[in-house]
């Protein structure tokens, strides 16, 4: 069975060539993907996560806001009870790496990221989550 | 430096010269040599009092012009305190929610005598009602404001997504402003159509060329709908384009962009006025040829590319700062992006001789075939608006075809990167040296945000409540007439201290807002 993914856009960030070229990719290699469009909180993202029973919720931002709002998507899954893992790209400074992976984010990606690292870290973060 | 005299311009005597239609080799006669482009670093983080400190020392290390970043809250119309501002306060931007922050942001300099440029779509019109607010509480008139809104809506559907209300209802937003302004702003630009947004979105070059002059059109129909001839319209619009890394296209993209616009004005819009053919572009550097990898390596791509937009004659330019794959620039790295452009002007001699490359038959034959394969783009939009430019512009953003070709062509590139087709250092190959990452980045706290909700609360404490109210149901009501020009509601409701989101919100209520069916 394929990967399910959820890509999602959260807060007011509207930079969207990074998740729709990202989506392409990983439907390239086999996964289906479900696009929540700009524009959504926390709490949206997380039911739609549930909703969809998606493997795996991929977020993008290049705002500066992942510190706040990222963990505040992992919060609102787990709040209802899921533990789908949630991965990250965009423009993310280094130091803030170590603080995102205590907070719960499984992966990040910054920019450069190749499609072959992509699909490798989120099929192995799935594997290991099942 | 061998002291061999040159001419401000070469080629056959019965050739085509800068300064004369169709322009694409420059729109003025001798370029550079009479006035060099204008380094307009654009800048904006934090509260008003950070970025009121650095355009001040943008101005004292030489810029001169400035150029204003909003944060994504105030540029969606939304107050530091609204639920959905959570986390974006002054991140990517300066926070503006009153006349209190626009009073901060431009404290000690005389608006009066720098041109100002706000980079600002959606709440353009706000914007600029704040800006006149602040110049008239200063004592300068509005007629003597010099600079540019950006205000170019179009491409926030097709690239940016900075949106709020329909297209439609965005557009009498965008005529009040170029109605207002042609009337009482005489050296302002209303709007600066750009492509920057779009090619970062991910379209090509050619794509950028042919969207941007494309929507240009729009607004000058836009206009004419409004009852302004095109002469009072076209030359107060300038441009914006991307320089990216493929140095002679980008070239070849410019001249052809001056020469379609020149065609276009004169042949099918009817303009006398030449100042109407002259298309004026400001140029900056490509954030996404960036890489975070190796960020030095940065300085050497934003040099080739400023260079491009350079002898492509462009009127002013910015350069990216190396540390932009990894967050909003440094004071230092911003530095060493003006200090780039010095380089350029006063090391190289580039900017001695207008359109240095004309004439070379590799840069000629492309210049034609962009103009060619924008040409065919034109037909295209044309025929979805049945022969309107305008129509073609909104029903294309209407059933997502400039969004579906813009994500088309991010992705082709993606994957020729992907493939190996394509080399990007630092990235694909030469990859020693990209552990070494010890670059001081600008960090940006939390705090800005609690400060900036502290100065808005104190804004609504101490104005007067009635006043405000009475501003913004004028607002509403003059805004369901569409006949009525919204400005001097705008104006005397940023007076009262009503603030963006409070305006942006009155508008909403009114005009709706816009969600883009989200397509992959």
């Amino acid at each position: 069975m394929s990967l399910r993914v959820l890509v999602a856009k959260v807060g007011l960030d509207g930079h969207d060539r990074g998740i729709k070229v990202v989506a392409r990719l990983l439907r390239d290699a086999g996964m289906e993907v479900v696009y929540t469009g700009l524009f959504q909180t926390p709490e949206t993202v997380a039911s739609a996560a549930i909703q969809e029973d998606v493997n795996v919720v991929g977020l993008s931002m290049l705002s500066g806001a992942h510190m706040t709002l990222a963990p505040l998507v992992v919060q609102a899954l787990r709040e209802r009870g899921s533990e789908i893992p949630v991965v990250l790209g965009g423009i993310v400074p280094p130091q803030d790496l170590d603080e995102l992976r205590d907070l719960g984010i499984a992966a990040v990606f910054g920019p450069g990221a190749s499609a072959e690292e992509i699909v490798r870290t989120i099929t192995d973060i799935v594997t290991l989550s099942a | 430096m061998s002291g061999i005299p040159l001419a401000p311009v070469y080629g056959p005597s019965d050739g085509e010269f800068p300064g004369l239609y169709p322009y694409t080799r420059g729109v003025h006669a001798s370029m550079y040599r009479t006035k060099l482009w204008t380094m307009r670093m654009f800048a904006g983080f934090g509260i008003a009092t950070d970025t009121n400190a650095r355009f001040r020392e943008i101005i004292r290390s030489g810029g001169t012009g400035l150029s204003t970043a909003f944060d994504m809250p105030t540029l969606l119309g939304l107050d530091s305190d609204d639920p959905m501002s959570l986390g974006e306060v002054g991140r990517c931007g300066v926070a503006i929610d009153s006349l209190a922050d626009v009073r901060d942001l431009f404290a000690g300099i005389d608006l009066g005598n720098i041109t100002t440029s706000m980079t600002i779509n959606s709440p353009a019109a706000v914007m600029l009602a704040l800006f006149v607010a602040q110049a008239e509480e200063t004592g300068v008139a509005r007629a003597r404001l010099g600079g540019t809104l950006q205000n170019d809506i179009l491409k926030e559907y097709q690239a940016q997504k900075e949106f709020i209300f329909p297209p439609r209802q965005s557009m009498r937003l965008v005529r009040d402003t170029i109605a207002f302004t042609a009337a009482e702003m005489p050296k302002w630009n209303s709007i600066s159509v750009s492509g920057y947004h779009i090619r970062e979105a991910g379209s090509t070059a050619v794509e950028e060329l042919a969207f941007t002059l494309a929507n240009g059109f729009a607004y000058v129909e836009l206009a004419r709908e409004a009852g302004l001839t095109v002469d009072e319209v076209a030359p107060r619009l300038s441009f914006f384009f991307n320089a990216h890394i493929d140095f002679f296209e980008e070239i070849a993209k410019y001249r052809a962009a001056r020469r379609l616009w020149a065609k276009w004005m004169k042949e099918h819009y009817g303009a006398q006025d030449e100042r109407s053919w002259q298309l004026r572009f400001h140029t900056q550097t490509a954030g996404v040829s960036l890489t975070a990898q190796q960020p030095e390596i940065n300085i050497a791509r934003t040099a080739i590319e400023a260079l491009a937009g350079v002898l492509g004659g462009t009127q002013s330019l910015h350069t990216n700062s190396m540390d932009e794959a990894l967050a909003l620039p440094s004071e230092k790295a911003a530095r060493i992006a003006l200090r780039t452009q010095q380089i350029i002007a006063h090391e190289t001699n580039v900017a001695n001789v207008a359109d240095p490359l004309g004439g070379s038959w590799f840069i000629e034959e492309l210049t034609d075939e962009m103009e060619r394969e924008a040409e065919l783009i034109f037909g295209l939009i044309g025929k979805m608006g049945e022969g309107s430019m305008l129509e073609g512009c909104i029903r294309g953003i209407e059933e997502n075809w400039f969004q579906g070709r813009i994500a088309d062509s991010a992705y082709e590139l993606e994957r020729s990167f992907n493939s190996g087709e394509r080399v990007i250092v630092g990235v694909s190959d030469f990859l020693e040296g990209n552990d070494d990452n010890d670059l001081a980045t600008l960090r940006i706290t939390n705090e800005d945000e609690r400060k900036q909700r502290a100065r808005l609360d104190k804004v609504r404490l101490d104005r007067d409540a009635n006043q405000v109210r009475d501003a913004l149901a004028r607002l509403s009501l003059e805004a369901s007439n569409p006949s009525v020009n919204l400005m001097p509601a705008l104006i005397d409701a940023a007076k009262a201290y009503a603030t963006v989101g409070e305006m942006m919100s009155t508008l909403a209520d009114v005009f709706g807002r816009y969600v883009e069916v989200p397509s992959l």
